[in-house]
């Protein structure tokens, strides 16, 4: 039967173009690949190449014919052994058009899918359009509906009666490393000065005595190869630690870690993912100025398929290294280099994990809600204790993990306060604090009783020079300023 | 096997042309004087047998899959094997049970050589329910942890660090597989591809690097992009030992597929070889290929064709009639017949598939 031959699409976005040429004609044999014809389209002129073998039997555009749809028979294509008589039953009608639709009731769908993205955003805020209309209120004589729930889930992490014991963040991180590689024998940690240097910063020290070059690997200074070597590894069954000496330099190597770590599950549909952690220093150091300090939170908060971690006490640094490290997922987990030599009461227990993705409250109050992260949470602490001798009774909300965020903990707060600040190192456009406040706004409006301020490092680059650098960095004075001023105080 | 002759003294060490072949410009040059250019393998009946049909399939495949692009089933980005069917093919043939594969954007045939269905494949380009990605990855993004094929990667030289990963975990775990790492002539420009053979021949691992170098990076020609063309080369300063090899003739790329196993399964680290190649397709379907002659494209298809090849000598040597070469031909096309009906055919993704596989709720790369 002879076969239409349709007016291609060369490209994503074509639509119609331009028969320019017919290179074949009526009684011409063609075999795959021959050019039969040139089209131009609006970005360049291309060559049609015939598909099957056969001989040109009809011509149904004209050369030089313009605006042909893609898609129409432009021409037909006779099999071996047939003649013209052969068309005058029609030629065999290609399927063409649009891709098959999935669902022909749209509608039946569309429950199903609200259903989904209200249970997948429900960390990141639901529907705002939807709720926004379902409470439209008078701003005059605004009050604020009661909070549900307004102290909120509580519960003990630690159980009752736990020894305490002081630790260093270093420790801490050490001693994760090591108890998850003494369970698991595909957990290894990989980078530079790891192993025979005992780390730049002397996290992974004494790893190599126990575990071995096979599992503490030192790497070349060579940041996007071992991070995508990570990853292959990752892919062929291991657990691997990449140890960035410090989080500055993975920006060589964050193609690796966005385009191949964080989307695979995804692009897999689900087949095979990247366990994976990318730990090390994050954030501003002490006068090693800019190329050197930059917090990274808010950059890596942004991809899905990537959780974000950023602890401040001991105890939270070491139970989510060993939640990170048992992850399924690539976990970013930005340490700070200040904090390492801080030390923290950590509970004494066998096995001591914290889950990813839940916030901690670490200083319970009514005034004013303070969300923070990492060593961001210095300032914030000591502001509330400041603020404290002024009588404004601060809520400190650590958040330990930025994505996914646990923005229910933060919403109840805020709820209770009615207002918020948030303290972070990291620049201060498109920053976590500005999420947050966006969050605020759709979730919580009605019980705000003022605009959400956040609190980031200055919007320049960080200067060497020791005054510069203060300036550019967050201080206590600057939260206690926020929060005087979201209170109307002074 | 053709592999290591002495290490030292050989004065072939200074010959710049171990082998010619005949009828082809390509120029066969070994490298480190521990490696000869192997002779191309000696195939019997049953090898010729399935180096045809299992080219075929990716041609016929390919060619189907340029249908239907051009009538809007698959979109996007469409980058066809056309032409360099020998050497994933031969390559495969040299290949163990538990072997890894990763490769770059043009990764159709790739897939189908590790025996991943076509069906699936095919459904996964017109962006339907039953891909091997559920819809989700598209033409350059597709897996199958049971055949070993980790990707489909559409960033250029990207799967170079991950295929030295694999190979990494092979020797973490202590199996003798080995990672067979596709890259372009285009890729073999990237830094990270330099970063990986330090590491891997730093701590030798079992990594093959096959450089597909198919004479155009997109529309740049080796010569314009590329201050040293010869890509066996390029491990020198890394001691990875390397060398080209007639990528259009699926018995020599065998061959140094047979040699680059056992060099990587000996502990002997990675080894490069340089596949030349050729694509007769444009880099992608929207490519109107200015940058070379029609000559150019038509000589190789007709001089150097690597099916071609292959039907001769079953028809010529093997004593194959032209039926029994037709029946392998209709079994082709009925199973390319087959995939591009069910892959349109077969329903998009359900609405909700958007939200899932963000997040692994267990763990999928628990060592089975």
């Amino acid at each position: 039967m002879p076969t239409e031959i349709l007016m291609p699409a060369l490209s994503p976005t074509m639509e119609e173009g331009t028969l320019a040429k017919w290179v074949k004609k009526v009684g011409d044999a063609v075999a795959p690949g021959d050019v039969i014809a040139e089209i131009e389209t609006d970005k360049a002129t291309m060559e049609v190449e015939a598909v099957d073998e056969g001989t040109i039997g009809k011509i149904l555009v004209d050369e030089g014919s313009e605006g042909v749809k893609v898609n129409a028979p432009i021409a037909i294509l006779l099999a071996e052994g047939e003649d013209e008589s052969a068309m005058e039953n029609g030629a065999e009608s290609k399927s063409r058009g649009a891709p098959a639709s999935a669902a022909e009731d749209t509608s039946a769908t569309r429950e199903t899918d609200e259903k989904q993205s209200s249970k997948a955003e429900a960390s990141s805020g639901g529907n705002a359009v939807d709720d926004m209309s379902a409470r439209r209120v008078p701003a005059e004589g605004k009050t604020h509906p009661d909070p549900d729930d307004p102290e909120g889930d509580l519960a003990q992490e630690i159980p009752e009666g736990t020894e305490m014991v002081s630790v260093t963040v270093r420790e801490a991180l050490r001693d994760a490393m090591a108890e998850e590689m003494r369970r698991d024998e595909r957990v290894f940690v990989m980078g530079e000065e790891v192993a025979e240097y005992q780390g730049a910063y002397k996290i992974t020290q004494g790893l190599l005595d126990e575990f071995g070059a096979r599992r503490v690997v030192d790497t070349p200074i060579t940041e996007h190869g071992f991070a995508g070597l990570g990853v292959g590894a990752a892919f062929g069954g291991l657990k691997p630690i990449v140890e960035f000496m410090t989080f500055n330099f993975a920006m060589q190597a964050i193609d690796q870690i966005i385009n191949s770590a964080a989307k695979t599950l995804y692009m897999a549909g689900g087949q095979m993912g990247c366990p994976i952690v990318f730990r090390g220093p994050n954030g501003a150091a002490a006068r090693v100025a800019a190329q050197h300090s930059q917090d990274y939170a808010a950059w890596y908060s942004h991809v899905p398929g990537l959780k974000v971690v950023q602890p401040y006490t001991a105890a939270d640094y070491k139970g989510l290294l060993k939640s990170a490290i048992r992850d399924p997922n690539p976990v970013i987990f930005l340490e700070n280099e200040i904090l390492y030599g801080h030390s923290f009461e950590i509970p004494k227990l066998d096995d001591w994990t914290v889950p990813i993705g839940k916030a901690r409250i670490h200083r319970k109050g009514k005034d004013v809600t303070i969300v923070s992260f990492g060593i961001g949470m210095t300032y914030a602490v000591k502001a509330a204790e400041e603020l404290a001798k002024d009588g404004i009774d601060a809520e400190v909300i650590d958040l330990r993990t930025i994505r996914p965020m646990d923005l229910p903990t933060v919403i109840r707060s805020v709820k209770k306060t009615n207002r918020c600040v948030t303290v972070e190192e990291g620049f201060p456009q498109s920053s976590v604090g500005a999420h947050i406040a966006s969050e605020i706004m759709a979730q919580a409006f009605d019980y705000l009783d003022a605009p959400v301020l956040k609190v980031a490092g200055k919007d320049v680059p960080m200067p060497y020079a020791a005054n510069l650098e203060k300036l550019a960095l967050p201080s206590v004075k600057d939260v206690i300023d926020a929060v005087k001023a979201v209170t109307y105080r002074d | 096997m053709a592999a290591k002759s002495n290490k030292s003294g050989s004065d072939s060490a200074s010959a710049k042309s171990a082998t010619t072949r005949e009828g082809s410009a390509r120029e066969i040059v070994k490298t480190l004087d521990h490696f000869d250019a192997p002779k191309p393998a000696t195939f019997g009946k049953d090898d010729e047998v399935r180096a045809y049909r299992d080219m075929l399939l990716i041609r016929r495949f390919e060619e189907k899959a340029g249908q239907l692009y051009g009538m809007g089933f698959i979109g996007g980005f469409c980058h066809l094997y056309i032409g360099q069917e020998a050497v994933v093919v031969g390559m495969q043939m040299a290949m163990k049970e538990g072997d890894e594969v990763v490769t770059g954007y043009r990764d159709h045939g790739h897939m189908l050589a590790t025996g991943m269905e076509a069906r699936g494949v095919m459904a996964e380009l017109t962006g339907r329910r039953s891909g091997y990605s559920k819809g989700k990855g598209g033409s350059m993004h597709m897996f199958s942890k049971e055949k070993k094929f980790f990707g489909g990667h559409g960033i250029v030289g990207a799967q170079v660090p991950i295929g030295t990963g694999l190979a990494f975990s092979n020797v973490y775990n202590k199996t003798d597989a080995i990672a067979i790492t596709y890259f372009g002539d285009g890729a073999a420009n990237q830094g990270q591809v330099y970063e990986s053979f330090n590491m891997a021949s730093l701590w030798k691992l079992p990594v093959v690097y096959v450089i597909e170098n198919n004479r155009y990076a997109m529309g740049t020609s080796v010569s314009r992009a590329s201050a040293e063309t010869n890509f066996a080369h390029r491990g020198l300063s890394f001691k990875i030992p390397g060398f080209q090899v007639d990528g259009m003739d699926v018995r020599a790329v065998k061959a140094a597929g047979d040699l680059a196993a056992e060099h990587c399964r000996s502990g002997e680290g990675p080894i490069i070889l340089e596949m030349m190649t050729y694509r007769y397709r444009g880099h992608s379907m929207s490519d109107p290929a200015k940058y070379r002659t029609r000559d150019e494209v038509q000589k190789m298809r007709s001089e150097s064709d690597p099916i071609e090849q292959v039907k001769k000598r079953l028809t010529e040597d093997h004593g194959m009639s032209e039926d029994e070469v037709k029946a392998i031909d209709k079994e082709v096309r009925d199973i390319v017949a087959d995939a591009a009906d069910f892959a349109q055919n077969d329903p998009e993704p359900d609405a909700s598939e958007l939200w899932t596989d963000i997040y692994a709720e267990d763990i999928p790369q628990a060592a089975e």
